[in-house]
């Protein structure tokens, strides 16, 4: 092995498997150094790739730095440091290694220069994300936990038989730009859409991350849908198909955001939703998209963060996590009200937030290919996410009829990080030179004209109007939607159970026939002896037989 | 105990009367500026206003009609 750079992604796993051994303010010191550490290593390091080891014939690279990746790996470390701060004092260490060991996993995902070592770390991210959610402790967070993981598993065993394809038939594992021209690269990009979320299996999101603890789901919302971002825009930018699914994932996350009770599953809801126009964006694939979604994707986990470290306060504070419970708490956390809202206003994409300043830029490239059906679509869009998390998720939690509830702003540390990453967005905002000076291709863009800057308020204010006179039909009730999770959490079981029962069925036939044999002939005693083994072995070997013949028909 | 701001019966008129005063000043004041319109459709007065408006209007609708269909009482899975 040759690595003459410090690994920012291992940096992380590494001290993410100390953290359990450290106590107190120790602790506390430990985990907002670290990930300082690894920005600075990842900004004193050259372009160009390093440290590779060699694992049977093929030659592994752990690091392949460009401005893209940088870009990524940033403000993976900015999230990092801004929530561990946020949560420092009341996570469990079990949930802190466990979300270090996760970030440090995508990072590595964003630095591996060939399929293998992007793989190993994609299954690492997968594990140790769902500790963060089993972190919980609760009977809810395990079960959703489990569906997480296999969700996640079968995506890793997709990726996995594309990569092997993919590797058998070009002889390189080097990842770089694919065409969607055989099995393994379909199957290469199966992979990386399920992590984004995309259709048919967008459930796992909304199902998972909110059953995390009031921390553990700010630090799921950072890493794992924009690293499949990331590949995507490594792997399979302009392929139209991502255009088709991006914006299906973009109406999908607003309607069902609409009709979600539980505060931090519309902010999940939303997350599909925005990772909608990413993936919309880098199926477009011109230079502008393809900024415009890497700049995106960077303000997306910074004002998601603090939309979920707002819900996490409202939550850690009250022990309450749905619109019917909550309302009026302006009243009592006008701070936490406040991040809320600038955050809101920032995924709404308001002038002077951040998510003005990229949005706009994949808004831009649908204007720069002359395709006014995605234009307009994009634009009902932008309207509609201001009405679901721009709108609805304030009003319906610090707002509204008042709850009674009377909770306090959350600790100094919740209170310092909400208040840095709503500075950032707004700074972001303000000087949008910050991040087009790090985007990977040179912008020629300016956000701010005053016919941009008005039809953007025009668009987002008379939207809000639509909200406050159709409230009467947004009336919260105690109810869950159906999604594709149905499938596998209601409709599997009642099938297998049927299935079973059929079995059993005909597993007693067989044993009537071998008795009614054993009486017809008269070998009582070994056929005794053989009928009490052939019991467990005979289930075995007939749900075999039927295992075989399903392969054979298949 | 004195009602919060933002609960009293004054301040929400005065939310409403503001409220109203922007929105008339940002659609009107498209008569002061030049748009740049990319597409034709954009030419007409108050284009994103409306289509902002009318989609949301559009949005909610649908969102509701398909929550007749897939709303279940929240401990639809524990049962």
């Amino acid at each position: 092995m040759t690595c003459s750079l410090f690994h920012p992604g291992l940096l992380l796993i590494f001290s993410g498997l100390l953290i359990p051994f450290i106590h107190g303010f120790k602790r506390t010191l430990f985990i907002l150094i670290i990930p300082c550490l690894s920005l600075l290593s990842l900004w004193s390091m050259p372009f160009g790739s390093d440290c590779s080891i060699q694992y049977l014939d093929y030659e592994l690279i752990l690091i392949n730095l460009d401005s893209l990746s940088r870009l990524f790996i940033t403000v993976f470390a900015i999230t990092v440091f801004t929530v561990g701060l946020f949560c420092c004092k009341q996570a469990s260490s079990t949930e802190l290694s466990a979300a270090y060991i996760y970030a440090g996993g995508a990072m590595s995902v964003v630095l591996a220069g060939d399929l293998i070592s992007l793989f190993i770390f994609w299954e690492l991210m997968a594990l140790a994300s769902t500790l963060v959610i089993w972190s919980a402790q609760n009977e809810k967070s395990y079960k959703a936990g489990m569906r997480y993981i296999s969700i996640h598993l079968l995506g890793g065993v997709i990726l996995m038989c594309g990569i092997a394809g993919y590797v058998y038939e070009t002889n390189s594992i080097a990842f770089t730009h694919m065409q969607l021209n055989s099995i393994s690269t379909w199957l290469i990009l199966c992979g990386f859409l399920l992590n984004a979320g995309a259709p048919p299996l967008t459930a796992w999101l909304a199902d998972a991350y909110p059953e995390a603890s009031y921390s553990g789901t700010v630090f799921l919302s950072a890493f794992t849908t924009k690293t499949a971002v990331y590949v995507l825009l490594r792997g399979f930018p302009g392929t139209e198909l991502l255009i088709y699914i991006g914006l299906f994932m973009i109406f999908y996350g607003i309607i069902y955001a609409l009709l979600e009770n539980d505060i931090r599953r519309i902010l999940a809801y939303s997350i599909i939703n925005q990772v909608g126009f990413m993936v919309c964006g880098i199926g477009i694939g011109t230079e502008m998209a393809l900024n415009g979604t890497a700049a995106h994707a960077f303000t997306h986990i910074i004002y998601k963060a603090l939309l979920l470290m707002s819900a996490g306060s409202v939550l850690y504070m009250t022990g309450k996590r749905k619109c019917t419970e909550l309302g009026g708490l302006v009243q009592s956390m006008p701070l936490t009200a406040i991040c809320g809202i600038v955050g809101a206003l920032a995924i709404s994409s308001f002038p002077l937030t951040s998510g003005f300043i990229s949005k706009s830029m994949i808004t831009q490239a649908s204007i720069d290919e002359h395709v006014l059906w995605i234009w307009l679509l994009l634009q009902i869009a932008s309207a509609g996410v201001f009405l679901h998390a721009g709108i609805k998720f304030p009003w319906f939690v610090f707002f509204q009829k008042d709850s009674g509830l009377r909770p306090t702003d959350p600790p100094i540390n919740m209170k310092i990080s909400m208040v840095f990453f709503a500075v950032i967005c707004i700074l972001i905002g303000i000087f949008p030179n910050i991040l087009y000076n790090i985007l990977p291709y040179n912008v020629n863009y300016q956000p701010y004209t005053v016919a941009h800057t008005i039809t953007q308020l025009q668009l987002l204010l008379f939207s809000g109007l639509a909200f406050f006179i159709m409230l009467p039909l947004m009336k919260r009730t105690l109810t869950i939607s159906l999604d594709f999770d149905w499938f596998y959490r209601h409709l599997a079981p009642i099938l297998a159970k049927i299935v079973v029962n059929y079995l059993l069925n005909a597993q007693q036939l067989v044993n009537k026939f071998l008795i009614s044999l054993k009486s017809s002939l008269s070998f009582d005693d070994k056929l005794d002896y053989q009928l009490s083994i052939g019991k467990s072995v005979g289930l075995i070997i007939f749900f075999f037989s039927i295992l075989l013949l399903c392969f054979v028909v298949l | 105990m004195k009602q919060n701001w933002f609960y009293r019966k004054s301040s929400i008129k005065k939310l409403y009367i503001s409220a109203l005063i922007i929105l008339g000043v940002v659609l009107f004041v498209e008569y002061f500026i030049i748009l740049h319109p990319h597409f034709s459709i954009e030419k007409i007065f108050g284009f994103h206003a409306v289509f902002g408006f009318l989609s949301c209007i559009v949005l909610i609708i649908f969102a509701k009609l398909l929550g007749f269909l897939v709303k279940r009482k929240d401990d639809y899975y524990d049962m």
